[in-house]
């Protein structure tokens, strides 16, 4: 091995990549620029949307009012909902969102009541509609309150305390750390990025160095150099890992930074919780630096991995567009372990520390949560190092078969 | 110096099975002379080459390129040799002072080395205009000189020339053919493949012509036209490749 070659390959790589446009734009400008701005696009068409639901007063239908009078005028009275003249087509009325709930009371209610009997009041709602949903909430409230008020009063006619009806209180507290609320949160959702933007920014690269260089005719040409394939595999394979690497951090960095500013222009919608987090309004804060660090360390096999083994199916490849038709597909396969990492509970134990991705899924969402599981983390990155060494040693094969390098 | 003993050269191919590219291929080739090695397409002058270069393992037989063994010493004999073909294509993002310094560097040369040797190719291939250009830019003429600087900044004893001309225009060609003849007066050991008679009748002293994977002929113009009876290199090649088609 020859580091002086292996430098000169590599700071070749890239200077030549650096100027190509096409991984300018995948590995700089649409982390930095695109992502921030989709992210910010997302947020504040979001914020608008609930905000306009929140200020609008929903109209309401109310279906059998004659029997309640008294239901009728406190609805009248509760400024939150807009009472609407009732109509048989109520329903297609819903559907066509000019009512968003109806109220339907049955026949006799308050009589019923006032004997002592039972009543049901049903609310009509579309569901999956935001407007509905919050004129459903605000109807609950309104009739839930309703309904204490009356059993209230009942008590107090017949002389007895209100507490006969709730004898306790119940009081919910969070006792999870800030950190592990934040860990839950996007915890699963951060590897799963993390893995797809480590394989996509070595997929370009991966492609233009080998399969790209057969194509244009420069492979024979370095080849011909005294250079030995080995410092060849190697100098090319660091630019693969640095674009890969480089590509998670900048969006990283770039996403952090989003969130932050985000945070803080939206006050804290962004969040997720800013209870002890240490302030900022985003949730980064609230996920641990220490399980942030590790998470970054176990990502460097992953990048390894994906580098090496992008770079020896593409090398398989005698054109770029082959090389591209034989990795994209591939995202797939890296996508569905990430996908099961992030489902609620898929737990880690042995043998998932096996499973590539799934295993880096797992164990970066309980880092960031502040779980230390070092039993499972020393098996997860001592495997990640093997498949990575294996996958690095295919790469090095593939570039010493004649039929690989050379086919046409 | 360059001398090849018995080289075979055998493929898999999943339609045709065994195919022998290169078959027991002998010749040799000294200092301050070109070999020219013609040939139809698919004859097997790129993978005789090519086992010249390195690039490809010999299935058997052997070869000595300036003193050393391809297959013993692969990197000694890449050291000193200048491999330039129609398919070695040069970075196109990278300027031409930026490929030569790449290849010299790989070459072992140091930087001020490199610096001396690209002013001294850049002179010689009156290449200063466009030294600093990106090679994407380049028009086919300034690609060649390139091309020539990047084969030569480690001033090899032997230059391999696999087809340069081909695709080429007039001019283009010109500026090898040239380069080929200044390799000699040097004192370059020089192997020139093409299928084209007439760079053959200008350039070679030593002429082999391969068919089939096989050298069927081989010496001085002179003498394959007096072996042969044949007025000129067309006739000669068209005289041996027809013999050997009637015999099989």
């Amino acid at each position: 091995m020859n580091t002086h070659n292996i430098f000169t390959v590599y700071t070749k790589e890239l200077r030549d990549m650096l100027r190509d446009r096409r991984t300018l734009i995948s590995m700089i400008v649409i982390p930095t620029l695109v992502m921030p701005l989709i992210l910010f696009a997302v947020g504040f068409i979001g914020m608008k949307v609930v905000k306009k639901a929140r200020a609008e007063v929903p109209t309401v239908m109310l279906l059998g009012a004659a029997d309640a009078p008294g239901v009728r005028n406190a609805l009248a009275a509760f400024d939150e909902v807009r009472i609407v003249p009732e109509t048989a087509d109520w329903k297609q009325r819903v559907a066509d969102k000019d009512v968003r709930a109806v109220v339907e009371v049955p026949a006799g209610f308050e009589a019923t009541l006032a004997a002592g009997g039972e009543a049901r009041i049903k609310l009509y709602h579309y569901e999956g509609e935001l407007k509905s949903g919050m004129a459903l909430r605000r109807l609950r409230t309104f009739f839930t309150d309703l309904r204490a008020e009356m059993v209230e009063t009942r008590l107090t006619e017949r002389g007895l305390p209100t507490s006969l009806v709730k004898p306790f209180e119940i009081e919910a507290q969070n006792v999870a750390p800030p950190e592990k609320v934040g860990g839950n949160a996007i915890g699963g959702f951060l590897p799963y990025m993390i893995v797809i933007l480590c394989f996509t920014g070595a997929m370009y690269p991966a492609i233009d160095l080998t399969a790209g260089e057969k194509e244009r005719g420069t492979m024979e040409t370095i080849l011909c150099s005294p250079i030995g394939r080995l410092d060849l595999v190697l100098g090319k394979f660091l630019m693969v890992l640095t674009a890969s690497v480089g590509t998670v951090a900048i969006t990283m960095l770039s996403g952090a930074a989003t969130f932050m500013i985000a945070g803080s222009l939206m006050g804290g919608a962004f969040g997720g919780g800013g209870s002890g987090g240490g302030g900022g309004g985003g949730p980064l804060p609230l996920l641990n630096p220490l399980g942030l660090i590790g998470m970054v360390g176990m990502i460097v096999p992953f990048a390894v991995f994906f580098s090496a083994l992008q770079l020896s199916i593409a090398l398989a490849a005698k054109t770029y567009k082959e090389a591209q038709s034989y990795v994209s597909p591939l995202i797939i396969v890296v996508i569905l372990p990430a996908v099961i990492g992030m489902l609620p509970g898929v737990e880690l134990n042995a043998k998932l520390s096996l499973v590539p991705v799934l295993n880096l899924s797992l164990v970066s969402k309980e880092m960031v949560s502040g779980v230390f599981n070092w039993g499972y983390i020393a098996l997860i990155f001592g495997s990640s190092c093997a498949y990575a060494a294996a996958a690095l040693g295919l790469c090095v094969a593939m570039f010493n078969r004649e039929d690989v390098i050379f086919r046409t | 110096m360059i001398e090849a003993h018995n080289l075979v050269k055998t493929f898999k191919d999943k339609k045709r099975g065994q195919i022998r590219a290169v078959d027991d291929v002998s010749f040799s080739c000294a200092p301050g002379k070109i070999f020219g090695l013609l040939g139809a397409n698919g004859a097997g002058k790129t993978t005789t080459l090519r086992l010249l270069a390195t690039l490809l393992k010999p299935t058997s037989g052997h070869a000595l390129v300036a003193g050393h063994d391809v297959l013993k010493s692969p990197l000694e004999v890449r050291r000193n040799i200048g491999f330039l073909a129609a398919s070695t294509a040069l970075y196109g993002r990278l300027t031409a002072r930026e490929t030569i310094q790449y290849f010299g560097r790989l070459n072992g040369l140091t930087d001020s080395a490199i610096r001396a040797r690209t002013k001294q190719l850049a002179d010689e291939l009156d290449m200063h205009e466009f030294l600093d250009r990106r090679v994407e830019k380049f028009s086919t003429g300034m690609k060649q000189k390139t091309s020539i600087a990047r084969t030569l900044v480690h001033d090899p004893a032997v230059i391999v020339f696999d087809e340069p001309t081909l695709g080429l225009d007039v001019m283009a060609a010109r500026t090898i053919v040239k380069f080929v003849r200044d390799c000699r007066d040097r004192g370059k050991t020089v192997i020139y493949s093409t299928h084209i008679m007439s760079e053959v009748e200008k350039l070679c002293d030593t002429i082999g012509i391969i068919h089939g994977g096989r050298l069927l002929a081989q010496g001085t113009l002179a003498e394959l036209k007096s072996t042969y009876q044949q007025p000129d290199m067309e006739e000669i090649f068209v005289h041996v490749v027809t013999q050997i088609k009637e015999a099989a």
